[in-house]
């Protein structure tokens, strides 16, 4: 590889052609301050906080987008520096709405720390015309606070990533304004839900719709039975809301946590979602026995599956009509549970916790209610218990390792990797062999469907047929798959789809990761390995082996996709107008 | 300043469309012609609605949000239609000095409308134009191809009674 000489602040480094000075910089252990750059998603060199004086160039030029040269003298820090960054954050500051003190992104807000770092004040520096905009509540999982927003585009760039473009730049100027087409509520646009914006967003401009409230007020509620269940990814990002390391299962400490919180049984999703894979293998099973539509797609993300209600109204049939883990667990909780314990379904209150803001649509979707109430009540996302978490004072760090609740708490590594891309398609493939072939089979891991790649293929022989699968991540290369559906030319039998790049390790609901981590991090590939790594320390690494599952099957349900489990486990999806 | 969007129904034909689909089958292999399709969208439609962008979007296959961006950036698309008389007054330096400020508010007052806004019953839009190089006549206004010179605000009434046919 060329290798490029070059000084930062003095101190020469050598780096690959090609990178850019704030690469560079790395190098030689400067961090330079960033706003608007988010490495291969918004790389536009638009809000200059990065900018740096070097030789070969009259003025300040934007560290982000600039390439090093040879011989090439950069001072990142200078005097000349300082005033600039120290103006544009003026500049910014002069029509933010400063409310800090109760923003739900103070502490870990970009635009406050380099305010702190740069002295720069709160005071109305500059006067004159400050546009003022109405809160966009209209969705189940998003609030939308233009009068925070700095314009750095960084969500509208997550949002193209996305596919979706639901919002963008409108207007010029001062009226300059992230917005939706002809600045409809985004209720009525096709937003997915998928949160992808608030991971990005620098500032508390676009944050998930509190919930928290709900459930202190059930908590506090003692006519209810208020019961928790966490999602396969939150054990491996939890722990970053309180400054542990990125990739650390915090799984033991969590339901410690949930214990503490005053939820009366702390179960986990991980148990709906072993269900899930024997219904859905099931499913496929039978699809391809009985001529059934395929490619199946997997039907666990809320966010994909609302993309394609909006895209793709005319091959809703190729989804599995499988509920999600977390509506599997909040139905089994709600109808087998409460019968088995002689609760009332209404008198249950079932809190997910979720690494998604498009769970917080789901749980309002209809089809979604196997005990004549909603199978589950409140969906929160991992930065909203790790407020709960906070506010109890409960010093998490240093919780003992709890374990779950019996006896939705049993899980398997199969279960466990449903968290990551390629996770929900190996978890069915390990049941789908075993139950095509009626022996316990040696080969758990399917790797070709592991990784961060958007799409990964592979062909497995299972029982002597040939199945041809896809595990893929990200609207983008769902819409892909679609496309090829469509026009019938997809060479597939079995389709993961995840709604988020990566898969829920990261969602729109995982803890905020500021640019200057994210840009130099793969948090994804991190997060995912926390979880393999607990599927292949697990003694049972099958969902169909999980005590729980046969247990409900054996007393409750009967044998998989029964009528009783499609009343229950299944549901309906139904085509969706793209703008209102 | 923020564009209106207009809240009137979408009155456009089966020719109009048909025409705007000639257009976009012309440019469709080159996303960069975006803004000449919508261009040519306006000259056919005579401004951009919801309508048309969703057509214009669809066709060249780009999100929506993005034609929207691009006509709410540029001064020169119109999110409103123009009425039956487009009343447009000049706000260039002669005639601000001589005016022409206070004229158009009375008159968007009368029409109980704003700036590249147009009234519920289509007859009259409002715009603000630059100097029209007619200085001498400050402050002028025109209604479609008349134009009227050395104005107050008492003309104002009198020269809308003339359109009211």
């Amino acid at each position: 590889m060329e290798m490029i000489n070059c000084k930062i602040n003095g101190i020469a480094v050598s780096v690959p052609k090609g990178s850019t000075i704030l690469e560079a910089a790395r190098y030689a252990g400067v961090d330079i301050p960033t706003l608007c750059f988010l490495k291969d998603i918004n790389e536009i060199g638009a809000c200059r906080i990065c900018v740096v004086e070097t030789t070969g160039a009259r003025g300040l030029v934007t560290a982000c987008v600039y390439p090093v040269a040879e011989g090439m003298e950069v001072q990142t820090n200078s005097a000349k520096v300082q005033a600039a960054r120290r103006t544009t954050l003026e500049l910014i500051l002069s029509t933010h709405d400063k409310k800090c003190l109760s923003c739900v992104r103070s502490n870990d807000c970009e635009l406050q720390k380099m305010c702190r770092d740069y002295g720069v004040e709160m005071a109305e520096k500059y006067d004159g015309f400050r546009p003022t905009y109405e809160l966009d509540l209209s969705t189940a999982h998003l609030v939308r606070d233009n009068n925070k927003c700095i314009l750095c585009r960084r969500c509208v760039a997550a949002c193209r990533q996305q596919f979706v473009s639901v919002i963008g730049a409108n207007d010029r100027g001062i009226d300059t304004h992230i917005g939706t087409p002809f600045e409809k509520q985004l209720a009525d646009v096709p937003c997915v839900s998928c949160g992808q914006c608030e991971v990005v967003c620098p500032t508390g401009a676009l944050v998930e719709k509190d919930d928290t409230g709900k459930v202190w007020d059930a908590l506090a509620d003692k006519s209810k039975t208020v019961i928790v269940q966490t999602a396969p990814s939150i054990r491996a990002t939890l722990g970053e809301s309180f400054g542990m390391p990125i990739g650390t299962n915090v799984e033991g400490k969590m339901v410690a946590a949930l214990r503490r919180l005053g939820f009366d049984k702390v179960f986990d999703t991980d148990f709906g979602a072993d269900m899930t894979i024997v219904e859905e293998a099931t499913e496929f099973v039978d699809r391809v026995k009985n001529g059934g539509v395929l490619p199946m797609i997997t039907s666990c993300s809320p966010g994909w599956v609302k993309f394609a209600e909006y895209y793709y109204p005319d091959q809703l049939d190729h989804l599995s009509s499988c509920k999600s883990p977390q509506q599997m667990t909040g139905a089994i909780i709600k109808t087998y549970y409460a019968e088995k314990n002689g609760l009332d379904p209404k008198d249950i209150v079932v809190v997910s916790i979720m690494p998604c803001t498009a769970k917080k649509f789901e749980v309002g979707r209809d089809d979604q209610d196997a005990a004549g109430v909603a199978d589950v009540d409140v969906a929160l996302t991992t930065r909203e218990l790790a407020r709960m978490i906070k506010r109890a004072g409960l010093d998490f760090v240093n919780l003992p390792d709890e374990e779950f609740d019996n006896p939705l708490g049993d899980d398997t590594g199969a279960a466990v990797i449903f968290g990551a891309t390629g996770g929900v398609m190996e978890a069915a493939l390990r049941t789908a062999n075993d139950v095509l072939t009626g022996k316990d089979n040696e080969a758990l891991e399917f790797h070709e469907v592991r990784g961060t790649d958007s799409i990964k293929e592979a062909t497995y022989n299972i029982a002597g047929m040939e199945v041809k699968v896809a595990a893929v991540s990200g609207i983008a290369s769902a819409n892909y798959v679609m496309s090829r559906i469509k026009d019938g030319t997809a060479p597939w039998h079995f389709v993961e789809i995840m709604c988020c790049p990566g898969g829920c390790v990261n969602g729109g609901g995982q803890p905020i990761q500021p640019a200057s981590v994210r840009n130099f991090t793969d948090l994804k590939a991190l997060r995912a390995k926390a979880l393999y790594d607990q599927d292949e320390a697990m003694a049972l690494r099958k969902s169909h082996q999980s005590p729980a599952v046969k247990m409900v099957y054996d007393e409750y349900l009967g044998s998989y996709g029964s009528h009783k489990a499609h009343e229950i486990l299944h549901t309906s999806y139904t085509g969706r107008k793209k703008y209102n | 300043m923020k564009k209106k969007i207009s809240k009137l129904p979408f009155r456009g034909t089966a020719e109009q469309e048909r025409q705007l689909h000639e257009v976009i089958g012309k440019y469709k292999s080159d996303p960069s012609r975006l803004m000449t399709v919508m261009q040519e969208a306006q000259e056919i439609y005579g401004y951009l609605p919801i309508e048309v962008q969703q057509m214009i979007a669809d066709g060249m296959n780009v999100p929506l949000e993005k034609v929207y961006g691009v006509a709410t950036f540029y001064a020169q698309f119109a999110l409103s239609p123009k009425g039956v008389y487009n009343v447009s007054v000049c706000l260039g330096t002669a005639c601000y000095v001589k005016g022409a400020g206070d004229l158009f508010n009375k008159i968007s007052e009368k029409l109980g409308i704003g700036a590249d806004e147009c009234t519920e019953d289509g007859r009259f839009s409002l715009t603000a134009c630059r100097c029209i190089g007619a200085c001498g006549l400050a402050p002028v206004l025109t209604v479609n191809n008349d134009v009227y010179g050395r104005l107050t605000v008492d003309d104002v009434d009198g020269i809308l009674a003339k359109y009211n046919d």
